[in-house]
């Protein structure tokens, strides 16, 4: 009997040992029914980002001056606008910008903040100081205002707004790698590895990098919802993407005129943007959990 | 010590904001004028016919005496415009300050009190609402409910509280909310969590043990040790605070700081936008030291 029971927590062990942490955090991830549901939210909305042109029912930019601010009906699912576009094409192409934005923002952050984080928090000393006090101003300016001046200055197009965004969220990913690779790098396996003689750069992207990537993940996706809410900010104050083309802020900026007679031009760009922030929110939360080493 | 040089790097980064601006700096300052008088006096003000350092050097000393430079529509300086609009900005943001406190401590404390439970579902789901929820689109809804539905309110002005407080406040309400709405999310994430962990101390299970009443235990000998890391957190966002500010005061019409760097970037009023980047820089760093300063004085731990 308790032969049994031995080899059945050895076998649970061994089963337990197998598993690899990228496994286990899938598994963690897959309980969360939240951030499961959120994901296929993001899964919808970039599916309709990617086939915009064949699933809307009008051509997003077409003027119809006969069917302005027409109430939702079977013709129009969610109404049209000021000058007779269909909200719903507004809405589905609206999708490529927010999320291109998003995205794109999130990832100049990354390739600017991470190997700046990598080599700050690696080497330390002066180029460190000089690193952080720069992240430090960055900081010190209220995100928002920040993008606004720096969209202001650029110029205003979806392409400068990216840039202002990815400018602005730069300062948290070096912070985030500089922390982790100080915490990292007086582990015993990169003394071992620094020890048999790899060179700085190969310790850095090969021994110290992987092991931050699931908090950089987590930061990602939760840095992709603050940057689709700044993007639709900066749109909504026509620093965005520039009319006709449709992007949620700039549709509840022209909405917001006429909210008496036409409220629906209001609502369905603002749901879109909430759905899709909660989305990368609740995943964000539930990727944190997942890749938590201290839960189980 | 550290302020200092921050300080340094957030004018050099301000300073460089106007050597984003396509083509001549000088030209493009003048907006629509074209007025050969007004590019030279550009020129001359900003000394954009000298190196960069000493452009530098001379943008900074005028800050430091309070020349942030005019305002190239409004011919006034930058300073006195914004110390103008400053008030509106400060009695909104206190306000949201205040409904922030209320909901996100209030709601932080209930959730982490009756931990798995329906309040504390419900306190979690409005946290992520907040922080989802785009307060412009918030804005845009709460106009449509209360002043275009139910005619309850004003849908945008501003009145001064020493003018008319029932007004001042039947304006203010609808912004303050949205404003408060997003910090009263991340507020109540932190005071849920730091309760959590003060909760679990062995002091709380004393207290409980003494026999003392629960809402003694909680607000007594729980919140106030939970409070000193929501302080500081809360400092921080500060910076959510004046962003939120830009949008809020835009949809609900408030003449403020916000909207004097909207109208500047719309008019192309360089010297504005800057002004308040600066500004909002050194409040925001301002704030932050001196919420670490209290984080001590609450803290008789880090008192030295």
């Amino acid at each position: 009997m308790a032969e049994a029971a031995l080899t059945a927590t050895a076998g649970a062990a061994s089963a337990e040992s197998v598993e690899t942490p990228t496994a286990r955090a899938i598994r963690r991830f897959k309980r969360r029914k939240g951030a499961l549901i959120a994901l296929a939210v993001i899964a919808i909305f970039v599916g309709a980002a990617i086939l915009a042109p064949l699933i809307s029912p009008y051509d997003p930019e077409l003027q119809t001056w006969t069917a302005v601010r027409k109430a939702p009906s079977a013709l129009h699912w969610f109404g049209t606008d000021d000058v007779g576009r269909d909200v719903l094409s507004r809405v589905i192409f609206g999708a490529r910008a927010s999320l291109l934005a998003g995205v794109i923002s999130v990832a100049i952050a990354l390739l600017v903040g991470v190997p700046v984080g990598l080599i700050s928090g690696y080497l330390g000393g002066f180029i460190d100081a000089s690193f952080s006090r720069i992240a430090d101003a960055l900081l010190a300016c209220p995100f928002l205002i920040l993008a606004i001046a720096f969209a202001a200055f650029l110029g205003p197009s979806l392409g400068n707004a990216m840039i202002a965004i990815g400018i602005t969220t730069t300062p948290i990913f070096f912070r985030l790698t500089r922390a982790q690779v100080m915490a990292v790098k007086v582990e015993d396996y990169v003394e071992a590895a620094r020890a048999v003689g790899n060179p700085h750069w190969r310790i850095a992207l090969l021994h110290i990098l992987p092991n931050i990537l699931p908090a950089l993940l987590v930061q990602a996706t939760l840095s992709v919802a603050a940057a689709i809410i700044a993007e639709a900010a900066l749109s909504f104050l026509g620093l965005g993407q520039q009319p006709p083309a449709p992007s949620w802020g700039s549709m509840l900026n022209a909405a917001q005129r006429f909210l008496v007679n036409a409220p629906w031009m209001a609502i369905w760009p603002g749901l879109a943007i909430f759905l899709t922030v909660l989305s990368f929110n609740l995943v964000g939360d539930g990727l944190r959990d997942a890749l938590d080493p201290r839960s189980r | 010590m550290q302020l200092i040089p921050t300080l340094f790097f957030v004018s050099v980064i301000i300073f460089s904001l106007q050597h984003l601006l396509p083509g001549d700096p000088a030209l493009v300052m003048a907006g629509e004028e074209r007025d050969p008088a007004a590019i030279e006096q550009i020129r001359q003000h900003y000394h954009l016919d000298r190196p960069l350092p000493v452009q530098y050097v001379y943008w900074v000393k005028a800050a430091l005496s309070g020349d942030l430079g005019e305002s190239m529509r409004l011919k006034e300086p930058v300073l006195s415009l914004i110390l103008k609009k400053l008030p509106v900005t400060i009695t909104l943001a206190s306000m949201a300050i205040v409904i922030a406190l209320v909901i996100g401590l209030g709601a932080g404390i209930v959730s982490a009190v009756k931990k798995d439970t329906v309040w504390d579902y419900a306190a979690n789901v409005f946290a992520l609402w907040g922080i989802s929820t785009p307060n412009f689109w918030l804005g845009i809804m709460l106009i449509f409910l209360f002043s275009v539905k139910l005619g309850w309110l004003p849908a945008s002005g501003y009145v001064p509280l020493t003018e008319d407080w029932r007004m001042s406040l039947a304006t203010m309400v609808m912004p303050a909310f949205v404003l408060g709405n997003a910090i009263a999310a991340i507020l109540m994430r932190h005071t849920r969590s730091a309760m959590l962990h003060v909760l679990e101390s062995d002091y709380i299970r004393t207290a409980r043990a003494k026999g003392l009443l629960e809402h003694s235990v909680i607000f007594k000998h729980a919140l106030r040790n939970a409070l000193t890391p929501v302080i500081t957190l809360g400092a921080l966002e500060f910076g959510t605070l004046l962003s939120g500010a830009v949008l809020t005061e835009q949809i609900f019409a408030v003449p403020g700081f916000g909207k004097l760097i909207v109208d500047a970037v719309f008019n192309r009023d360089y010297a504005v936008v800057q002004g308040v980047v600066l500004v909002t820089a050194t409040a925001y760093m301002t704030l932050n030291l001196l919420a670490d300063m209290a984080y001590i004085l609450v803290n008789p731990r880090l008192r030295g």
